[in-house]
């Protein structure tokens, strides 16, 4: 069935290309209105960040050409493969990492630095496509649908030890794919649970919590009475939820904040809620100095509001941005370069930057349903569902709507790994994409 | 799995569209609609940078400088910039302060301003303090030196007229007069200061300069196109002779009282001495509130300027204008005389005249230099119950109009504020105060300028100007020119001639030729310089104060009027020392030695004995301490009370009385 009436690159999906690149160059003049300075002799300054980034956009498209030039077959093939060797490096990382800022994520190979919790999201999707699709996979039993998720979350595990829990949450992300696969919505429902019952209970104080949680259990068996009194497995069944919610609020959660997060990720999610960190959850930092109100995070998306709420309709131009180009928001060309979109180009930029990125993801939904093997459309909605965490976790973090947890914005960010991992995604999709005809196990 | 194929990818679908939507409505909300941001933005990016002009300069009629801008250094700090390994002995040794000190301005700068902002550790340091400080100056991190400009006067006179600048106070900021100034601005708070604040201020810079999170500049906002620069103020040039200022404030050392001289041909202001005088170069810079308060607390009232707001009966100096008003009035002739023996009884009652020979007031000429009051009093009688009038409340009024027209009772719009309006009533006035029934006899005494008539020294000197110009006058002022033009809007007002009055030239003739007789044969002989036409007149005026509640009689007032040549006058000038006696005894030799000094430039050596009695004697009493005279605010004599309590001079009310009899056995005045 192989279709060897065209050539490979007419069949590669050059919308999909297209918004890749566009998105890259918009990324690397994003880092550069950040450092541009007037006093710039030039704007080829090896030294600058955008120059960096243009020799990863090199390095990107490189590799990209060598996925383009190897077999479809081999990813599927080399999945389980990969997907040990991601742990492994993930494992290694624990031990020999470097510190970068506080997290122990970091693999140094002479000068060469990268995330492998980064690169290992591209395994991770190889593995769950080759899993998912394989024949043997019923995902309609709870043993392979456990299976599916712990395939998913392992490396999320081992990503939260190197102290980097942004990235980790990123491989929730599956969940997602797991859902189109046939995962029940339940699951889903329940997970969602969890989070409100969570912020629930930071915002309450446990007694209150467990009032309302009572109440809430007595309004349900006072209106479903009839079926209480008679049915066994539902009165089993609310008493049941009932006590799970209870120890969740009342020992789960404080448990988790008092001995598993770091004072800075409670100090963040805290802020999110706009909450001030209760004393219970206060931690000293290294320096001795416990963490307190007015937190670095809370500085950070200030400022990354400003930026870009100062950005008005229209913007304020391109190399114009007062609040960028002077570093009044941290990190700007990494984790908040959204911030210089949104200060130079207004809304109306804005507007156009996310209607490409939804643009891309909904074209790798298209390309995934037009496959005729399961891998490569399982795969197509990995890459769809880790560039859609990243859009939407990284953008909501920068105007307050989420927690800052420190996750790039797909093909702009500044950071080599992040740049090379979401190209290899792209490129490998594309390169199974062109083989949508063949059968790939 | 055939049973989500259709359903599953639509929602993940729904799902990625719906986040974008709410991500898009939040960014909406806070890029269009909320201001905040954008408001927040400017505040932290874009830092105004104001640039303060130089303020202008002030020169006297020569082009010496009296008033100037001075650089000096004010050390800044920003406390969390201070590193570890401060060296705090050097730092503390180039300034000379002891590290306590040291310790106590840092909290002091952090508690105020938080440690990451600059605040002011020291405030003009010594040019020696700058030295050390700048050879080791790479060690102090955290520290800067920021230039600063103070006002600077070099001669150290001229503090009442020249004013001084102050910071605009909240109370100000509220008004709409001040809107253009901003917390921290300083302004002229009194003097030429603040007469002429807007020519002077000059115009702010204002530049617009983006920074970064560290504040530091990174380069103009838009190219600096919203930029304006800095103008500088505008300078003044005077008509005061700062040298004779000089020499009149020594001349009236340790004396209170004031000198008054103007040009009479254009009103300029040659000099105006307030005596005791303060250096204005108190008043500048980081003492200034330490030594506000010490002058404010002075008994002796340096703050106050007396040659503009301090009031005095004019005595005999009224009595030209009295002549003047009399002759013009046709009740006198030049040649009416009074057979004055030493007294003036028609009125029922004795007032008494200090001559008693026969013909002492045979004319006019006479009467003027012989300074009788019986002839005055007379003369006052005279006119306002001249036959034409009908009334003597319509003569009263006929003469109140000629007083008026001579600058007496209102103020003469100097270029200086807060000036004060003397006193001159009108028939009203008198009714008021009588009931209606009075007559001539009731208010004798204006005729020789005692009563209801009282003038501050500057009306004085300006009403000897209109003698001295035969009948015209220009509004007193200092300022002759504004940045080297004289023809501003400002001084329009100045440059306009007064005509006061229709009195004849020959009139003035005659009284002026009775003011020559005064200093060459008369009561004010002490006054006469050879070969110089002086014409003047004395004055020693009965005074009252308020001296614990009771209204006592005070050693006379010595005063002096004067205007020289007689012939294209070139100085008219008053004379006040308060409580030192009779007008040729100070205030006489004091006026000839500043119109010698200002027309000869220089001291007749047979003068030089009169000259240094002056400059040696002390004529303040020691009433001036305790009196709570009616000049005097309450709140002050409230501290004068304390302080004297303070000092144990003052132990209870009796004591006070007892003192005072003591010093009047004393013999102090």
């Amino acid at each position: 069935m192989q279709n060897t009436n065209n050539s490979l690159f007419q069949r590669i999906d050059t919308k999909l290309l297209f918004v890749y690149l566009l998105l890259v160059l918009i990324g690397m003049s994003a880092v550069f209105s950040v450092e541009y300075r007037t006093t710039d002799v030039s704007i080829f300054l090896m030294k600058k960040s955008h120059m960096k980034q243009a020799i990863w956009l090199g390095v990107s498209l490189f590799v990209g050409m060598l996925i383009l030039f190897t077999e479809s077959k081999f990813f599927a093939s080399f999945a389980y493969l990969g997907y040990a060797l991601g742990l492994t490096l993930l494992v290694l990382t624990i031990f020999i990492g470097k510190d970068v800022k506080g997290s122990h994520s970091w693999l140094e190979i002479g000068s060469f630095a990268f995330q492998p919790g980064e690169v290992c999201k591209i395994f991770t999707a190889l593995a769950l496509a080759k899993f998912l699709s394989s024949p043997e996979t019923n995902f309609n039993t709870w043993k392979y649908r456990m299976i599916g998720i712990g395939l998913a979350l392992f490396p999320a595990i081992l990503i939260i030890l190197q102290k980097e829990t942004g990235l980790a949450l990123v491989y929730f992300s599956f969940f997602l794919v797991m859902y189109r696969e046939g995962l029940p919505i339940s699951i889903l429902a329940i997970g969602l649970s969890l989070i409100v019952l969570t912020i629930t209970t930071l915002l309450l104080s446990s007694l209150a919590m467990f009032i309302v949680l009572t109440l809430l259990a007595a309004l349900v068996a006072y209106l479903s009475w009839r079926d209480i009194k008679r049915n066994v497995t539902a009165r089993g069944l609310l008493i049941g939820i009932w006590a799970v919610c209870i120890l969740f609020s009342q020992f789960i959660v404080p448990i988790t904040f008092k001995k598993v997060l770091q004072g800075y990720q409670i100090d963040r999610i805290y802020s999110m809620l706009g909450q001030e960190v209760p004393d219970k959850y206060r931690k000293d930092t290294e320096d001795g100095h416990s963490s307190k109100k007015g937190n670095a995070s809370d500085y950070n998306v200030t400022q990354s509001k400003i930026a870009i709420g100062s950005g008005g309709f229209w913007g304020k131009g391109f190399l114009n941005g007062t609040q960028t180009k002077n570093d009044f928001v941290p990190e700007q060309h990494t984790d908040f370069i959204f911030c210089a979109i949104g200060e130079q180009f207004g809304f109306v930029g804005s507007l156009g930057l996310i209607g490409l990125y939804i643009y891309l993801m909904l074209r790798i939904i298209v390309i995934g349903e037009r496959q005729r093997s399961a891998f490569s459309r399982i795969y197509a909605y990995g890459v769809a569902a880790i560039l859609f965490f990243h859009f939407a976790i990284n953008i909501s973090m920068t105007i307050g709507l989420a927690p800052v947890i420190g996750i790039t914005l797909p093909f702009l960010s500044y950071g080599g790994s992040s740049l090379l991992s979401f190209s290899v995604l792209i490129f490998i999709l594309l390169r199974l994409d062109a083989d949508r005809q063949v059968l790939i196990r | 799995m055939s049973y989500v194929a259709s359903s599953r990818p639509f929602v993940v679908r729904i799902i990625f569209i719906a986040t974008a939507i709410l991500i898009l409505l939040r960014l909406f909300y806070i890029q269009v609609i909320e201001d905040k941001y954008k408001l927040l933005a400017n505040d932290i990016a874009i830092y105004r940078k104001i640039v303060f002009p130089p303020r202008g300069v002030i020169y006297d009629r020569k082009g010496h400088v009296m008033l100037y801008n001075q650089l000096v250094y004010d050390l800044v700090v920003t406390p969390n910039d201070i590193k570890k390994e401060f060296d705090t002995t050097t730092f503390c040794n180039a300034l000379r302060i002891s590290k306590d000190q040291f310790c106590t301005i840092l909290k002091k700068i952090r508690i105020k301003n938080g440690p990451m902002r600059q605040g002011i550790f020291f405030e003009q340091l010594t040019p020696a303090q700058t030295a050390r400080y700048q050879e080791n100056m790479y060690q102090f991190n955290g520290f800067e030196l920021v230039e600063r400009s103070i006002r600077t006067y070099p001669d150290s006179v001229g503090g009442a007229l020249l004013g001084y600048i102050g910071e605009v106070s909240p109370a100000m900021l509220k008004k709409d007069r001040y809107s253009s100034y901003h917390q921290g601005d300083y302004l002229g708070m009194t003097g030429l200061e603040q007469f002429y604040e807007e020519e002077l201020r000059g115009q702010r810079g204002v530049y617009f300069i983006e920074r970064d999170k560290f504040n530091r500049p990174t380069g103009p906002y838009k190219n600096g196109e919203l930029d304006t620069p800095a103008v500088g103020g505008k300078s003044l040039q005077l008509y005061l002779d700062a040298a004779l200022q000089k020499y009149g404030e020594q001349l009236m050392a340790n004396k209170l009282g004031s000198v008054v001289a103007i040009d009479p041909s254009t009103g300029g202001i040659l000099a105006m001495i307030s005596s005791p005088t303060y250096d204005p170069n108190l008043l500048r810079g980081s003492n200034r509130a330490r030594n506000f308060a010490k002058l404010q607390s002075d008994a002796t009232l340096p703050m106050f300027n007396r040659a503009i707001k301090a009031t005095y009966n004019p005595g005999s100096t009224m009595k030209p204008l009295t002549a003047l008003v009399a002759l013009d009035m046709g009740v006198v002739t030049p040649s009416f005389g009074y057979p004055c023996s030493g007294g003036y009884y028609a009125c029922g009652r004795k007032i008494g005249c200090t001559h008693e020979g026969a013909g002492h007031a045979a004319n006019l000429r006479l009467a003027l230099a012989n300074s009788c009051n019986a002839y005055f009093c007379h003369l006052y009688r005279l006119s306002v119950d001249a036959r034409k009038w009908g009334d003597v409340k319509v003569g009263l009024h006929k003469w109140y109009e000629y007083m008026s027209s001579f600058g007496l009772g209102h103020a003469t719009g100097i270029d200086i504020p807060y000036e004060g309006s003397g006193t001159l009533f009108d028939t009203k006035d008198y009714n008021d105060m009588y009931n209606g029934s009075w007559n001539s006899c009731t208010n004798v005494f204006l005729g020789m300028g005692q009563g209801e008539v009282a003038l501050t020294p500057l009306q004085l000197a300006n009403a000897m100007c209109i003698v001295a110009n035969h009948g015209f006058y220009y509004t007193p002022h200092f300022v002759k020119a504004i940045g080297n033009i004289q023809r501003v809007d400002k001084l329009k007002p100045y440059l306009e001639k007064h005509q006061v009055t229709h009195i004849s030239d020959s009139t003035f003739s005659t009284v002026v030729y009775g003011m020559m007789d005064v200093v060459d044969k008369g009561t004010g002989m002490i006054a006469r310089i050879p070969g110089l036409e002086i014409c003047a007149k004395t004055g020693t005026v009965e005074n009252k104060a308020v001296v614990n509640g009771v209204a006592m009689k005070m050693k006379n007032h010595s005063m002096f009027v004067a205007f020289a040549p007689r012939v294209n006058p070139k100085i008219a000038i008053a004379v006040i020392v308060e409580n030192s006696g009779f007008g040729a005894t100070w205030a006489g030799p004091i006026a000839s030695l500043m119109i010698e000094q200002y027309l000869k430039d220089t001291i007749a050596s047979n003068r030089k004995g009169i000259e240094a009695n002056m400059f040696n004697a002390k004529l303040i009493s020691s009433y001036t301490y305790l009196i709570d005279s009616a000049r005097r605010k309450k709140d002050r004599a409230i501290w004068d009370k304390k302080q004297a309590l303070k000092n144990g001079l003052l132990k209870e009310r009796s004591t006070f009385k007892t003192l005072l009899e003591t010093s009047k056995k004393t013999g102090l005045h």
